[in-house]
């Protein structure tokens, strides 16, 4: 699904990413952890081309992604399902029309879309909130919209930035549940986190990044040790970061 | 088809749920052009009372004596028709001439009335093809047997021709800034609502939305607005100036010799000019203050 083949990204002052290889399988679930600033963004900008690589090749459902053309790109996007820590949902849209949108951009009929949205949204588990506007929802159903638009157009690969950083614990091991439930249909999931509790109790692949580099890829635990404060304050960072 | 029903709906969503900001569009554009259609006016106007001078301009008209009778008159035509440069000799009878200034003072007309005898002389009217040709004429004409006068306002004429020529121009180039001034301010209008929408479109863009897609419907928005505005100057325009010509139009035609032009006449051209500066004002400003959001 995923192959990073010796990919170099250097900004002008720091790395990015510094001759990383990683390979994911299709199906695969992988949590992607490392302190701020490591090159976990850097990689996801990377499968997005938000940015590109300065050597090295970026293959992304088959596709060679550092040689798509920027017309190309929403091309790459629509393959790819992305879920982001603060939702980014169209606030001057609905729930059905936020989630109808991502089919819209794919030119699929009305009456395809009248019919798979309410599914997806019976899916996340919101089948009542269709109408409702994004700022009438709490964070939890949310993110349950933005998890039903990236999956919509049913895509190979789900990339969630954070999923879970503005969740409460519960509300978090839902939205967690519901991962796990589209990632065992099938689609690959590649999830950036901070939150130690939810990766040890997944027990899944989990690839650490420092500094540009890979250091750690197996399978089973966070691995960082760090104190309560200090996680809140790396989610700051990476949030700033976003800015 | 369906993409453009889709950018019409989702055009019209927007607005709707950006009143404030596609109001604001609105006053500013409108605002625009209700100065734009004042110069417009003007112009036109000025326009109209140019080329009736210029009609004017190649005409000479011989006033003949009191008591000339028929056959002398024709004789002073016939003396002129095969002059170099002579289109076109006339006979204007002193009946004829009262007919028309009386049509000239429109409501004011049964003040000639009052006159009793018709005080008009008859005339000879000469047009030519060329001023040089008309001077030539003036001078051949004055002190010929039965010929009283000779009116060719040369130097009149061509002060005021000069007069209306830089008005024109000076219309236009006010004109010109005011589309410049209108374009900036509309773009940077529609600029605060792409910026309120910048983080709308870069979501759009990470779901994969091409830019023509996200571009589309605040296009067909700009447009809309556009038309919008033209329709409500271009009414404004109409009603105002309407109610001009009907307190100052006969007494323009009076004085100036000149009617002014018909409002129903300018309402056409008011709606389609303003309709395509307000389409295109609108779809520059729309492209121009999105341009930096959609690059990369």
């Amino acid at each position: 699904m995923i192959t990073l083949e010796n990919v170099t990204k250097t900004y002008s002052s720091n790395i990015g990413l510094e001759d990383a290889s990683i390979h994911i399988d299709k199906g695969d679930f992988v949590f992607l952890v490392g302190p701020s600033g490591a090159g976990k963004s850097t990689f996801i900008k990377l499968l997005l081309k938000e940015i590109d690589a300065d050597s090295g090749s970026i293959v992304v459902d088959g596709q060679e992604v550092t040689r798509l053309s920027n017309r190309e790109v929403p091309l790459l996007r629509r393959k790819i399902g992305i879920v982001f820590q603060d939702f980014r949902l169209l606030p001057k849209k609905t729930v059905y029309e936020n989630v109808a949108f991502a089919m819209e951009i794919l030119h699929k009929s009305r009456k395809q879309i009248k019919k798979r949205v309410p599914q997806a949204l019976a899916l996340v588990g919101i089948p009542d909130k269709a109408d409702k506007y994004p700022d009438e929802l709490s964070a939890g159903e949310q993110q349950r919209v933005a998890i039903a638009r990236a999956i919509i157009n049913k895509p190979s690969l789900l990339i969630a930035d954070e999923p879970t950083g503005n969740l409460d614990p519960a509300t978090a091991d839902d939205i967690m549940d519901l991962l796990n439930k589209i990632n065992m249909s099938g689609t690959t999931i590649v999830m950036v986190t901070h939150a130690k509790d939810i990766v040890d109790k997944m027990n899944k692949r989990v690839i650490a990044i420092e500094s540009g580099h890979i250091v750690r890829d197996e399978q089973g635990q966070y691995g960082y040790e760090m104190a309560q404060d200090d996680v809140k304050e790396e989610v700051f960072d990476d949030a700033y970061d976003r800015l | 088809m369906r993409t453009i029903g889709y950018n019409l709906k989702q055009a019209f969503l927007q607005i709707g749920r950006n009143k404030g900001m596609s109001l604001a569009s609105v006053f500013a554009i409108t605002a625009m052009m209700l100065i734009l259609g004042l110069f417009f006016v003007i112009t036109v106007n000025v326009n109209l009372f140019s080329e009736m001078l210029k009609s004017e301009y190649d005409e000479v008209e011989f006033f003949l004596e009191d008591g000339t009778d028929a056959d002398e008159a024709q004789a002073i035509m016939d003396k002129f028709e095969n002059e170099p440069g002579v289109q076109e000799v006339a006979f204007r009878s002193k009946d004829d001439a009262m007919k028309i200034m009386k049509q000239r003072w429109g409501e004011n007309g049964y003040l000639l009335d009052s006159l009793g005898d018709n005080p008009l002389p008859d005339s000879v009217l000469v047009t030519v093809d060329s001023p040089e040709n008309a001077s030539k004429i003036t001078e051949a004409a004055e002190g010929m047997d039965g010929i009283e006068d000779v009116k060719y306002y040369k130097e009149t004429v061509e002060k005021l021709t000069s007069i209306t020529d830089s008005l024109q121009i000076g219309a236009l180039v006010v004109m010109a800034f005011l589309i410049v001034v209108s374009v900036v301010v509309v773009s940077n209008t529609i600029k605060l609502t792409v910026f309120a929408r910048a983080r709308e479109i870069s979501i759009m863009k990470y779901i994969g939305a091409s830019n023509w897609f996200i571009r589309g419907p605040f296009l067909v928005e700009g447009i809309i607005i556009g038309i919008f505005s033209a329709l409500v100057s271009a009414g404004v325009t109409y009603l105002i100036y309407d109610k001009i010509v009907d307190i100052i139009g006969t007494d323009v035609m009076t004085i100036l010799s000149c009617p002014m032009v018909p409002a129903t006449y300018l309402a056409m051209n008011l709606v389609a000019v303003f309709a395509a500066m307000g389409v295109s004002i609108g779809a520059c400003g729309s492209i121009i203050s999105m341009r930096r959001f959609l690059d990369t």
